[in-house]
């Protein structure tokens, strides 16, 4: 997918205004941030339990070419072909040459960032095959050609309206209103899809070290109708989604729904390890995993590693007070909110993003409810400083941080400064106490007032208070 | 020098370290013990725990102590929706007395043209109301995904506590995991259109347990 987060700031204006957007987010925030309080509860020892997480999330990551290694040792033994990619279009060129080898003509998809990252389905319309996306909100967005704006739910942006209109006129049937109608038909116009497809392409939400599985949780059941009925199944997830045991993998299982989308467990948890076997009567003949890096591998090791236990569940944008007011969209590639506003910048480069590590308010909301405690504002942060070691910020920018280290070293002349600033501002700001414009402040003005200042210091009231 | 190689010496790099006999030994014993995450406390009565929460997440759910009066009760329950009184089902439960409940069964993996799918489950969990199916010869997948009524046969002794537990059990019963273990928590659902929830999307509108003892 084409990275546009150079255009944030246009982007977010657009957004912001962009009616319709605002009643999507809304619900957005009621539903899963409500569903997700609802839920987190039935934990028994939720600090524990993310403090484990968080551990086996570490312990792979400490070590992770031993643990790829032994994944790939695991999986080659049943039967799956390990694939390793260091780019998208790497990924793009291994499933084209799988679908040649299988005379694949047609591909069922269900839901998967990292083929959003590839841009998997462009690429393999132009090698002839023909690929249908499965997962509800995904087929939505292939019929619309958008780019999914939540990692969990990716049509959130759109309304029920918008999806009859589109439905109508893509499936030439009767326009329907209700979504359970909405649904009956995606249903049943997608059905033989899933029968008559060559291959079926999947993501990983984890690969078990152990056993060599993948392991994918889904709702709508097309993640288990692509991976059991086509007789190719290919598999593309991170290099970093690995994780040692059954057991460890289990503990991450338990938060990752009720933290996507307030879910005790999803309605499917497969994993999925090796090829049919000669009694079987379903499940794919050939099993392919292609292993991503896409510079993942450039932020081991790095101040930045905790960003990659990262386990795709959205809780840190359903909670951002930025996410909730500009959507996905608006960060310009796969990956939306705090945890896109850290991992874009490292995996495509962070003068590609410059705008990103800064739409934060570091409220650490983020932080709270991160089921694998990501210390994301932390992140955040350090990516602000590398911006200023590496001399990205403006000149506007850098020099009123510079007069403002510079001032506060000289504690009488801040005095003087502030006190002369203060009273100043405090005239400009009339009856009503408001300052409507402030010079090199537009980006706050623009669209609110500022509160004029009382006229007086807070060291002043306080000396002044000290002699009562 | 392939990706493989470039991606792998990349981390090395990155990381300086060499494989060491440590390193190796510290991945053998973690994976040898396989050690479990913090637990829920455990129930007092698995049934009534799985009963609980296998209605939360919209799984029907009716108890019979005599296995063979479940074609029966599946008729009851079908003919009360007025759905089909004829489906497929797993070789493990086609002994059951299904002609004289009334109700046609087949046993063959479903198709999709099949309503109603009837399977057994390798074990069931307390902690989330959840099915365990191992794929395999006997127990094909399709039987529990593409009609649009799924009847899971389940004996109440193989419901364990946790999925810990249910993995323990795989272990004990089986070397290795099958090609697909399908974890099952309900019927198929959405919620892709305004965070609507709605039961029945590519899978099941419904799932029916019935606990018989075998």
């Amino acid at each position: 997918m084409k990275n546009t987060s150079l255009q944030f700031k246009k982007q977010v204006t657009v957004k912001l205004a962009d009616v319709k957007l605002q009643g999507a987010l809304s619900r957005l925030q009621s539903r899963f941030v409500e569903g997700r309080a609802a839920v987190i509860g039935e934990i028994d020892d939720l600090p524990a339990t993310r403090t484990a997480a968080a551990a086996i999330r570490d312990r792979v990551l400490n070590d992770l070419e031993h643990w790829l290694l032994h994944f790939e040792q695991q999986a080659t033994a049943r039967g799956a072909i390990v694939h390793w990619a260091e780019t998208g279009e790497d990924v793009n060129r291994i499933v084209a040459e799988i679908a040649a080898q299988h005379g694949v003509k047609t591909a069922a998809k269900s839901k998967s960032m990292v083929s959003e990252e590839c841009g998997l389905n462009d690429a393999l319309e132009l090698a002839g095959v023909k690929v249908m996306e499965t997962d509800l909100g995904e087929y939505i967005l292939q019929l619309a050609h958008e780019a999914p704006s939540h990692i969990v739910a990716p049509v959130v942006h759109k309304n029920k309206e918008e999806i009859s209109d589109l439905f109508a006129e893509k499936h030439q049937l009767p326009r329907k209103t209700g979504i359970a109608e909405l649904c009956r038909e995606a249903r049943e116009v997608l059905r033989p899809a899933f029968l008559n497809a060559d291959m079926g392409i999947s993501g990983g939400n984890f690969l078990v070290a152990e056993t060599g599985s993948v392991l994918i949780v889904t709702n709508e059941g097309n993640g288990r109708l692509v991976t059991t009925l086509p007789r190719v199944h290919v598999a593309i997830t991170g290099i970093e989604k690995v994780v040692p045991t059954l057991e460890d993998v289990t503990t991450l299982v338990r938060l990752l729904p009720r933290s996507a989308t307030g879910q005790s467990i999803t309605n499917y948890v497969s994993v999925l390890t090796g090829n049919k076997n000669a009694e079987d009567h379903d499940g794919p003949e050939h099993f392919h995993i292609i292993l991503l890096d896409n510079g993942r591998s450039s932020v081991v090791g790095s101040e930045m590693q905790e960003m990659l236990r990262c386990i795709r569940c959205g809780a840190c944008m359903n909670h951002c007070p930025v996410y909730q007011n500009i959507g996905g969209h608006a960060y310009g590639w796969v990956y939306p909110g705090p945890m896109g506003s850290i991992l874009t910048p490292l995996l495509g480069g962070l003068e590609k993003s410059p705008d990103l590590p800064n739409a934060s308010t570091l409220c650490g909301a983020c932080a709270v409810v991160c089921p694998v405690k990501i210390p994301l504002p932390d992140l955040l942060r350090k990516l602000r400083e590398k911006q200023m070691e590496r001399g990205m910020k403006s000149r506007q920018e850098t020099f009123m941080l510079k007069a403002w280290a510079w001032l506060a070293l000289h504690p009488a002349i801040y005095a003087l400064t502030t006190r002369i600033g203060v009273r100043f501002m405090s005239v400009l700001g009339g009856k009503d106490k408001l300052l409507h414009s402030l010079p090199g402040a537009s980006g706050w003005t623009d669209g609110r007032d500022f509160p004029a200042p009382a006229g007086r210091t807070f060291r002043e009231l306080y000396r002044q208070g000290k002699r009562k | 020098m392939n990706a493989r190689d470039r991606i792998l010496g990349r981390i090395r790099t990155a990381q300086a370290r060499q494989t060491t006999g440590a390193h190796v030994e510290t991945i053998g014993s973690h994976l040898a013990q396989h050690p479990r995450g913090p637990l829920p406390p455990p129930p007092d009565d698995l049934v009534a725990c799985f009963r609980e929460r296998a209605l939360t997440l919209s799984s029907d759910v009716i108890e019979s102590n005599d296995r063979m009066k479940v074609p029966a009760l599946l008729a009851r329950y079908l003919d009360e929706r007025k759905l089909p009184m004829r489906g497929v089902c797993w070789p493990s439960v086609a002994q059951l007395p299904w002609q004289a409940a009334g109700l046609e069964m087949q046993s063959h993996p479903a198709t999709n043209h099949d309503l109603v799918g009837v399977t057994g489950a390798f074990c069931a969990i307390a902690e989330t109301g959840t099915l365990m199916m191992l794929s395999g010869a006997e127990t094909p997948a399709t039987t529990s995904l593409l009609p649009e009524t799924h009847v899971a046969v389940l004996d109440p002794r193989r419901i364990v506590a946790t999925m810990e537990d249910a993995w323990d059990l795989l272990r004990k019963e089986r070397k290795q995991p099958p090609r697909a273990v399908n974890f099952i928590s309900g019927p198929s659902r959405t919620a892709d259109i305004e965070q609507t929830v709605t039961l029945g999307a590519h899978g099941p509108y419904r799932v029916l347990l019935i606990l018989a003892p075998h």
